[in-house]
């Protein structure tokens, strides 16, 4: 299979060899990662420095009758042993999440989940600290687990949370958005109405670095450094200052290369808290970073959704209306990262891409023993559960209705000339041009063809399946009267200084865990004042050189932060603009802007560059009034709205009929992501995206035994994919630039993650149409898969 | 990071000194050959020697060596080897269909046959192979050299016959004309564990029906081979008629549990669908030999 390479043309792209600005330019932090000369957490090294270990709890529901601690302070390079007990006392064993609620940092009244954190040991070497893990002698009185969330609200569940008072169940919010009346009319007078259960079981972000952290107190100073894997070193530091009580000024949070983050790098685990009170105890500066089985069992899962799908249609297949209920799994803790005031942050947009009269939708979140968390897993804050029922649920109808599932999409997207639009639940799409982008996917797969290969192959009794899918995202939080992170609002910083030979550095408040930030806002700078991007340096992750921000997460770096940079670098060029003024000696209406210079209209010869302007403001040039001395400058980026890429997506599937297995022959990905940065980092962006979603369609899941064990606490039992199991990706792409995003674009992080799950099952779904079958919840594994070709396909949770 | 509990290591130069090594050391003695399965379970602290002999450097036992009408594999012999010679694929290719999916590349580098038996998982697939090639082991101990059966090898999950004092050394295959082998597995993942597997060799007569057959299953409750298989292809030409048969005496022989990978009914159908499949393949393979 190849890649597609021939794409429309396509101004917003710009120019691919154009020495400024945007454009497909290698990545400028490359050469360090090739030549294995990154910097991750573990590589940090600190003179003296010490190692922690957490004892985690073996069972999934138990109250902790006693901890015994002496064999392992008598070991030899046994520094301190830290319980609840202790955090107590410093008011520190319990901390706020990022949903208003509170986790245990150690244990002190009972454990809520396998995994969960019981002992800190603080060691002199690693090795010493998880062998005194086994010298703790640790009593549980085992309790009932609850491991179903389906059981979660029965009158005999064991209720969870039972520290909080008057607490007698495990729910923890019910939640409705949508007309309930005007949609429940709609549905009672559709000609058709179809519903589905969809599952969007419990999986991992799974980055390849696990999380970690290195604290450094010094207590001469009252000053803590803190290394951490954090994709929002900012919100950190505030948390710090809140939660243990060290002033502000005095915590300097630093991030370094991320090895992948996914939203499992967003919260506060209790390990870099436990870091922090390890370094005070001792004197000493301390390193933990957790194993893998460690990252699986205990830091933020994400989705765990069972959803229950309602569509109601026109027999000629015009989509009215959708309704849902979603029972959530939150785990034993309420830790979802999310930035809306609703507990069920973005996924109010499951009524698609679609034009519809009314939409409803309601939420009930349980407790369960299970880890916390619901993370911003590359789903944009639960748009991809968003996304996959609602294709999942248009694939149904288009099942019913006996119709092409892209012909019924097309027949029912909201029109070019519908945006700015406004769908029932309160959501303003910024732009959009979706039957293009539909139309463009279809063309590049082949459809017609495809189509006429399936009908033959279903002759001979063969399986193959194409799946659509098309998904509208919605990234770039805040504006912050909207969104918020506990209390913080979503806006982000950028401050820019031109040096005075005419070399640039921006310093950005978004942290990258492999986007390429280096690269891309680099690009921006130069596409806004004309110096090359190799010219100008990329400053982030650390809070002592960057301005505030709320972080890289739910693809909001370039809408947020990339709206910042280029106001910031806008905000130069006008101030350059006074400075020629002055050193022309000319009025500065008079002047004229090219690309990296400043000219008099109407006389191009005479003018000054960026680099020329620069050493102006820094030299004797006589200045005008109210100029000061530099060409620097500082914004805040506060998002007038959220943006809204989108995509079409075909899958080609074969399955194997003896044996269930699923073969992803063929992918077409078609994105439109807005105005294009640097279109080479936009295709790595979606070929992970993609590898992501195979992983989830066909073999992630994060499964429980009865017991409340965690059966996925390694890379054996969690499956992520591998090159053997995803095809050459086809990527296309159109650009319908958001209107009020400064430069057009919108985000791409993750868009394929988003997309691409519904097109497999979709695809797998009409592969198995010779046999009745109308849904497969994933992992599609070949026994699940099998086991609908049966007939018995059951839900994985 | 993920870390074993502490261990001492000694390094063994020849088979002599691994076993002197092995008797000195005792019972919490281990040897390591590619690692690949021993490591993560002592990482996992599941598995806790306290030496650790490293059987790395016996090069005596890296080797793959025709000897008549045997072909005599070295326990050292790492996957890679094993799959990448053509002698070997010619005489035997169910051994590479098995190692084609066996792992990935990286653990195929290491990880050896010798370790592979030794460590008689369920779902080890080349134990599996060497049962139906009807393979003998070759152990070395204190007492001297003996050659087991595959069956005498074999006393079940994780259980072989080899002492703690002494070594695998070596297997045998005998090399029959007219023959074929083939493997056919199900895993949800490149280098996931077997779903379930079933190897299959079969030996034709001269005039095309079998003259001598065995079916194997891997990871779905069957230590043995198939005896029943067996009785029922002996002496019939090879057809889809028989294959499904073979398939569903299969189905009804296995015993396996459900896990992650897959529910019992799903196991049972995979016995019956891969051993039809395995035959196929093996008695076309055989067939090929004889005209060619
Ligand atoms: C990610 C992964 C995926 C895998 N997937 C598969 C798969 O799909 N199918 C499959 O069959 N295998 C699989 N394996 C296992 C792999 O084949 C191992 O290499 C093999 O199981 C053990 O071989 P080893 O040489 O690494 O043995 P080691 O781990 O070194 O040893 C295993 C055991 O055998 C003993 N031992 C080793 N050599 C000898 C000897 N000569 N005499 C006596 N005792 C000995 C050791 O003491 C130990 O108890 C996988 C392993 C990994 C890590």
């Amino acid at each position: 299979m190849t890649v597609i390479h021939d794409r429309p043309s396509n101004p917003a792209a710009g120019d691919e060899d154009r020495p400024i600005g945007y454009g497909r330019i290698q990545r400028k932090e490359d050469p360090r990662f090739v030549r294995g000369q990154g910097h991750y957490l573990d590589d940090i090294v600190l003179p003296g420095m010490l190692h922690g270990a957490i004892l985690r709890a073996p069972v999934a529901h138990a109250r902790l009758v006693s901890i015994d601690t002496t064999n392992a302070l008598a070991h030899p390079k046994v520094v301190a042993v830290i319980t609840g007990k202790d955090l107590l006392g410093l008011k520190l064993a319990w901390a706020p999440t990022l949903s208003a609620d509170v986790q245990a940092v150690l244990v002190t009244d009972k454990v809520r989940f396998q995994g969960q954190e019981v002992a800190f040991v603080v060691a002199e070497d690693r090795y010493a600290a998880r062998d005194a893990l086994e010298l703790i002698d640790v009593e549980y009185d085992v309790l009932p687990p609850l491991v179903d969330a389906r059981k979660a609200l029965d009158p005999d569940a064991p209720v969870i949370r039972d520290e909080i008072e008057g607490r007698t169940d495990n729910r923890i919010f019910d939640w409705e958005i949508g007309d309930k009346a005007e949609t429940d009319a709609v549905f009672a007078s559709a000609d058709v109405v179809v519903s589905q259960e969809v599952v969007y079981p419990r999986v991992h972000p799974a980055p390849m670095e696990t999380c970690g952290a290195v604290a450094d107190f010094d207590a001469v100073n009252g000053r803590l450094t803190l290394y951490e894997t954090t994709q929002a070193p900012h919100v950190h530091r505030t948390l710090f200052a809140i939660v243990a009580g060290i002033p502000e000024h005095k915590i300097r949070i630093v991030s370094p290369d991320i090895g992948g983050g996914f939203g499992n790098k967003v919260g506060i685990y209790p390990g870099y808290i436990l870091a922090v009170v390890g370094s005070i105890v001792s004197g000493r500066p301390v390193k933990w970073v957790e194993d893998r089985s460690e990252n699986l069992m205990s830091t933020s899962f994400a989705r765990d959704y069972i959803m229950q799908g309602e569509i109601a249609a026109t027999k000629e297949g015009k989509i009215l209306a959708l309704r849902t209920h979603v029972l959530a799994d939150h785990g034993a803790f309420n830790a979802t990262a999310q930035p809306t005031k609703n507990p069920a942050g973005f996924f109010s947009i499951f009524t698609g891409s679609y034009d519809l009269l009314a939409a409803h939708c309601s939420v009930t979140g349980v407790y369960t023993n299970k880890a916390p968390g619901g993370v911003a897993y590359a789903c944009s804050f639960r748009v991809t559960e968003a996304v996959y029922l609602v294709e999942r649920m248009v694939d149904v109808l288009a099942r019913k209705l006996n119709m092409d599932p892209a012909e019924l999409r097309l027949k029912n997207f909201i029109k070019p000339e519908q945006f700015p639009y406004a769908n029932k639940t309160g959501w303003v799409y910024d732009s959009g041009n979706y039957e293009a982008a539909m139309r463009l996917s279809m063309q590049l797969a082949g459809y017609e063809d495809l189509r006429r290969e399936q009908a033959e192959k279903r002759e001979r009794g063969e399986l193959m399946g194409i799946g659509v899918s098309f998904f509208t995202e919605v990234v770039g939080a805040g504006p912050r009267k909207h969104f918020d992170i506990v209390g913080l609002g979503m806006a982000d910083g950028a401050e820019l200084r031109v040096h005075p030979t005419g070399k640039a550095v921006v310093r950005i408040s978004v942290q990258s865990q492999g986007q390429g930030h280096e690269t891309t806002f680099a690009q921006i700078v130069a596409e806004e004042l004309g110096i090359p991007p190799e010219d100008i340096e990329v400053v982030h992750g650390d809070t002592d050189q960057t301005p505030f921000g709320l972080g890289t997460y739910g693809s909001r770096s370039t809408p947020v932060s990339g709206g910042a940079v280029a106001l910031v670098a806008r905000k130069v060029r006008e101030k350059a603009k006074l400075i020629a003024g002055a050193m022309l000696e000319t009025r500065p209406e008079d002047l004229e802007w090219e690309k990296g210079r400043w000219f008099v209209k109407g006389d191009p010869s005479v003018g000054k560059t960026i680099a020329e302007i620069a050493m102006g403001a820094h030299g004797t040039v006589a200045l005008p009034e109210g100029v000061d001395g530099n060409l620097d400058a500082e914004v805040t980026y506060d998002p007038p709205n959220l943006t809204f890429p989108f995509g079409a997506y075909i899958c080609v599937v074969d399955v194997d009929p003896g044996t269930g297995q699923v073969k992803v022959r063929r992918f077409i990905a078609v994105d439109d992501c807005g105005t294009r940065i640097n279109p080479m980092i936009i295709e790595g962006q979606v070929h992970g995206g993609l590898t992501d979603g195979v992983g989830m369609a066909l073999m992630e899941i994060i499964e429980f035994d009865e017991a409340g064990n965690c059966l996925a606490g390694s890379f054996m039992d969690y499956l992520i994919p591998t090159a053997m199991e995803v095809p050459d990706w086809e990527t296309g792409f159109t650009v319908t630039p958001s209107p009020h995003h400064p430069i057009g674009a919108k985000g791409i992080g993750e868009s394929a993650t988003v997309g691409s799950p519904p097109a497999i099952v979709n695809a797998i779904v009409d592969a198995l149409a010779p046999f009745g079958v109308t849904h497969v919840d994933m992992p599609c594994t070949p026994a699940r898969v099998w086991a609908a070709m049966q007939g018995r396909a059951r839900p994985p949770i | 990071m993920q870390i074993p509990a502490p261990f001492d290591y000694v390094r063994a130069t020849t088979v002599d000194n691994a076993l002197e090594l092995l008797a000195r050391y005792g019972p919490e003695s281990r040897v390591v050959a590619g690692g690949h399965s021993l490591l993560p379970m002592m990482k996992l602290r599941l598995s806790r020697p306290e030496w650790l002999i490293d059987i790395n450097d016996l090069y005596e036992l890296d080797f793959i060596l025709r000897d008549g009408n045997k072909l005599r594999v070295g326990a050292m012999t790492r996957h890679t080897t094993l799959l990448e010679s053509d002698e070997v694929a010619a005489l035997f290719p169910i051994v590479r269909d098995a190692e084609l999916v066996i792992a990935d590349p990286v653990v195929r580098n290491r990880g050896t046959i010798g370790g592979s038996l030794c460590q008689a998982d369920p779902a080890e697939d080349l134990s599996t192979v060497c049962d139906v090639l009807a393979a003998e082991a070759v152990i070395r101990g204190p007492r001297g050299e003996r050659i087991l059966s595959m069956s005498e090898f074999h006393r079940g999950p994780y259980e072989t016959a080899v002492g703690q004092d002494e070594l695998l050394c070596e297997l045998r295959f005998g090399i029959r004309p007219r023959s074929g082998s083939a493997y056919e597995k199900v895993e949800r993942r490149v280098g996931d564990w077997a779903v379930g597997a079933a190897g299959a060799a079969v030996t034709l007569a001269a005039d095309g029906t079998v003259d001598d057959a065995a079916v194997g299953l891997t990871a779905l409750g069957l230590d043995h081979p198939l005896a029943e298989a067996a009785a029922v292809l002996r002496g019939r030409r090879p057809d889809e008629e028989l294959f499904a048969r073979a398939g569903t005496l299969a189905a009804a022989a296995c015993d396996p549990v459900a896990d992650q990978r897959g529910p019992v009914d799903y196991k049972r159908h995979l016995a019956d669908e891969l051993t039809k499949r395995a035959l196929r393949r093996a008695c076309d393979r055989a067939a090929q030999m004889q005209e060619g």
